[in-house]
């Protein structure tokens, strides 16, 4: 500030608005007294302190020490960051209070029970819908996308940090992240119209030989099931699990990883003692990421799911519905009443949701003491 | 316990870039052996070569003859896990494994190597602690993280848990140069110690640490940089530091380069 003769004349203040802070300073010093509004005062304080400074002598020289500015570019910045904060919790606010007074009356006017009954249909004249079949068929679906997406996730990705060399390691790391631009849409066409298929085939197979095992028992038809819809939800949370841990992996202190291996330990000794232990809270992480796009997953599971909405652990008939994907289903033909009972279907899915990253921070949280100290 | 490290003709790369030229020289059992030099002479270098964790590094292998007691530790037969048990090694900086209780980071190698009954564990850590001269700070507390213990403790617990696997030699790359003067005499202390039972091959940037712990010292250095590093001059410690046969190790221990 002040570099130029110009400018030192007016030591710390340049530009054009000086003369006008100048000119208020008399009138602010009057009114400072005076209780107004903090509107009021805000721009009177600063009119005063660019007095105060306009009686420097330039920087670093003599005389007393500036005054503070009350509209530096500093507070600007301060107050625009501070709004954008804000904003987050204004939205948020703004959405639940939303939802919730959509949701009531349909609640309301539901003559079956909410959490109990299976069915969905909110549309006639004595509304009867209940989410225990939805909430079942998004956790079904999601549990089942993780339990098969998961270990296959970690073999790449200890594959891409620990195994492969450097060249494949970067191709591979590449074709993974572009599987994760592949849109929601495109995923369900073709598990719709292709994968449908060999899933089907693989389904009657199932059912063929180990129909006494319930999950894959019933009489069919088959292939529009929950095994197709998690299958297509597994390969769509694949990209995200397999490259937060292969960063995650790829983060081992190489001091450890020496230490394994100088007690005498294979290359898969020391990923089991020094890379996975290490990586264990970055894997939950990366898993509930991966749990919480498989619970929101909406127009693939719309497209490869049965819809029906009932609690069944048979996973290979035509069937199955989840809460997201009945929203995208029912919305079109939904009156009133109908909204209102997808948008409260909508708060449970939120809710669930909620808990499952809390369960998350808690797993990761129980173990704090460990993963600190390994920063 | 302790057995004979022989050294012939050893050249180590990293890549084409040739770090070690030509080292020969036998280390005696239950005896410490300081190796020393500027920064850059390929100590370290030689002493990761003993144990195989050169090899480790992408593009690094060795050229030469190395044995143990007779035993050539290159052999394309040799398991290289059984030679890193059998030669444990102790890092610059500690390495206690993060996620472990000072029990469990003791008894890491063990249980690599398939030792799973909880009072063969418990005997073993207690030994091994006590070895390291720590189980007296660390007995009432062998569930809480290693990695919460001090620098020197943490020094000391990976001592313990390289000697908990009995080795016959333990190599140690510059063991205390993160540690303060206390710990690095309670690392001394210990060396004295292990030497009753251990083959002990130190590098170490003090001289003063060489001239205490060390029986014999062997002084690496190097041309100019990108050269390889050599073998100066190997002899008993009382003799490099008071009357060195070569006029580059006198500049060295004196101060005058390096």
């Amino acid at each position: 500030m002040g570099d130029t003769p110009d400018g030192s004349a007016n030591a710390g203040t340049g530009g054009p608005g000086v003369t006008t802070s100048h000119a208020r300073v008399a009138g602010a010093a009057l009114s400072v007294d005076v209780p107004g509004t903090p509107a009021h005062r805000a721009p009177n304080g600063a009119g005063g302190r660019g007095g105060d400074s306009g009686t420097g002598h330039g920087p670093g020289g003599g005389g007393a020490l500036p005054r503070r500015r009350a509209f530096g570019a500093d507070r600007v910045f301060q107050g625009l960051t501070m709004a954008a904060g804000t904003m987050v919790l204004v939205i948020i606010v703004a959405i639940a209070i939303f939802l919730i007074a959509k949701a009531v009356p349909a609640l309301n006017a539901n003559t079956a029970n909410f959490f109990t009954f299976e069915g969905w249909f909110p549309n006639e004249s004595s509304p009867r819908f209940g989410i225990g079949a939805l909430a079942f068929g998004t956790l079904l679906t999601s549990i089942l996308a993780l339990l098969l997406a998961v270990p296959v996730a970690l073999g790449i990705a200890l594959y891409l940090s620990h195994y492969a060399p450097r060249r494949i390691g970067t191709a591979l790391g590449f074709l993974i992240d572009l599987l994760a631009a592949v849109p929601s849409v495109v995923f369900g066409l073709w598990g719709r119209d292709f994968f449908y298929g060999p899933v089907r085939d693989l389904s009657v197979w199932l059912n063929k030989y180990f129909s006494w095992i319930p999950i894959f028992g019933g009489d069919g038809p088959f292939g529009k099931s929950i095994l197709l819809g998690s299958l297509v939800l597994a390969i769509m949370v694949l990209p995200i699990i397999t490259s937060l841990s292969r960063e995650v992996f790829r983060q081992t202190p190489t001091a450890n990883e020496e230490a394994a291996l100088a007690l005498g330990a294979t290359k898969w000794e020391m990923i089991r003692t020094a890379v996975l232990p290490y990586g264990r809270p970055g894997v939950i992480g990366a898993t509930m990421l991966g749990l919480g796009r498989a619970l929101g997953e909406t127009i693939a599971l719309a497209m490869t799911l049965g819809i029906v909405s009932n609690i069944s652990f048979n996973i290979i008939e035509n069937g199955g519905n989840t809460v997201a994907a009945n929203i995208a289903n029912a919305f079109g033909e939904a009156n009133d009443v109908g909204r209102g009972a997808l948008i409260a279907s909508g708060l449970v899915l939120f809710s669930i949701t909620l808990i499952v990253n809390i369960t998350a921070r808690a797993i990761i949280y129980r173990r704090r003491e460990f993963t600190e100290s390994a920063a | 316990m302790a057995k004979r490290i022989e050294a012939m003709n050893v050249t180590a790369y990293y890549g084409s870039f040739k770090a070690i030229e030509d080292i020969n020289l036998t280390v005696e059992p239950k005896t410490v052996t300081a190796l020393i030099g500027p920064s850059g002479c390929g100590k370290s270098t030689f002493l990761r070569s003993i144990n195989r964790m050169h090899e480790v590094l992408p593009g690094a292998r060795v050229n030469g003859r190395l044995t143990i007691d007779d035993e050539d530790i290159y052999d394309r037969d040799v398991d290289v896990t059984a030679v890193r048990r059998m030669i444990g090694m102790v890092f610059q900086r500690p390495n206690p494994f993060p996620t472990m209780s000072i029990f469990d980071n003791v008894v890491a190698g063990l249980r690599l190597n398939g030792v799973r009954r909880k009072s063969v564990l418990e005997e073993a850590a207690e030994r091994a602690l006590k070895s390291a001269n720590l189980w007296d700070e660390v007995k009432d507390r062998l569930g809480k993280p290693g990695a919460g213990l001090s620098g020197g403790q943490q020094q000391r617990l990976c001592i313990a848990r390289t000697i908990a696997v009995e080795p016959q030699v333990v190599l140690m790359d510059e063991p205390c140069s993160a540690l303060d003067p206390i710990s690095t005499l309670a690392i001394e202390d210990l060396m004295f110690k292990l030497k009753d039972r251990y083959t002990i091959i130190i590098v170490t940037h003090n001289m003063q640490q060489a001239a205490r712990v060390s029986d014999r010292t062997a002084f690496f250095s190097i041309e100019r940089t990108g050269d390889p590093g050599r073998l100066i001059e190997y002899d008993d410690t009382q003799k490099i530091f008071s009357n060195p046969s070569v006029k580059k190790t006198e500049d060295y221990i004196t101060g005058r380069f390096g």
